[in-house]
């Protein structure tokens, strides 16, 4: 089952409230997407830890629903 | 559903500790089965890199049991050395950024003939 794009980035919002997620549709299908996930949070973390922070705000539905979502996370400047 | 949870750790690991670079993917180098793996094969080849790869999609344990060895969620997952590097998508920031290159030349890895 396909996921729009405001869920999740409420999910992640939810988890991490000081990020802003960009979302960007890689395919018009409402199923692959791109996030952009800036936040301080990040700051002096690992790409994995920080990859792991976003994947802990989706839970079970990333690799399952959430099967093709690119990922890319960042510090403020 | 038996419980071999034990049994694939131990396989996985091994897989891990006996391959310098290993790559759990959907399919092969040749003909990756998913969008994210071929791109991981991409990036492993324009670092030149010689590197192992388990097709996940052939060994269902392995498929399942690799999430939580790493404690990722996706595949496809690289390690380098016995470490676990990341997905598709940590593989593309470094290689953009040459970070990749230079961890795999730090750890001296062998070269792809």
């Amino acid at each position: 089952m396909p996921m729009p794009s405001d869920e999740i980035a409420a999910l992640i919002k939810a988890a991490i409230p000081d990020a802003t997620v960009e979302m960007e549709a890689l395919v018009d299908d409402n199923d692959h997407w791109l996030a952009r996930v800036t936040s301080a949070e990040f700051a002096g973390k690992s790409r994995v830890q920080q990859h792991k922070m976003v994947f802990a705000a989706l839970g079970e539905r990333m690799g399952g629903e959430l099967h093709a979502l690119q990922l890319h996370t960042s510090v403020p400047n | 559903m038996s419980d071999n949870s034990g049994n694939t750790n131990e396989r996985i690991s091994q897989i891990v500790g006996d391959n310098d670079v290993v790559l759990f993917m959907k399919g092969t180098p040749l003909f990756p089965q998913c969008g994210f793996s071929n791109r991981a094969v991409s990036i492993l080849d324009h670092c030149k890199v010689q590197f192992e790869s388990v097709d996940v999609l052939q060994d269902m344990e392995v498929r399942q049991g690799i999430k939580a060895y790493s404690d990722w969620p996706t595949i496809p997952q690289l390690y380098v050395k016995g470490e676990f590097v990341g997905g598709s998508d940590i593989m593309m920031e470094m290689y953009e950024a040459g970070e990749l290159q230079q961890m795999l030349d730090e750890k001296q890895v062998a070269k792809a003939e």
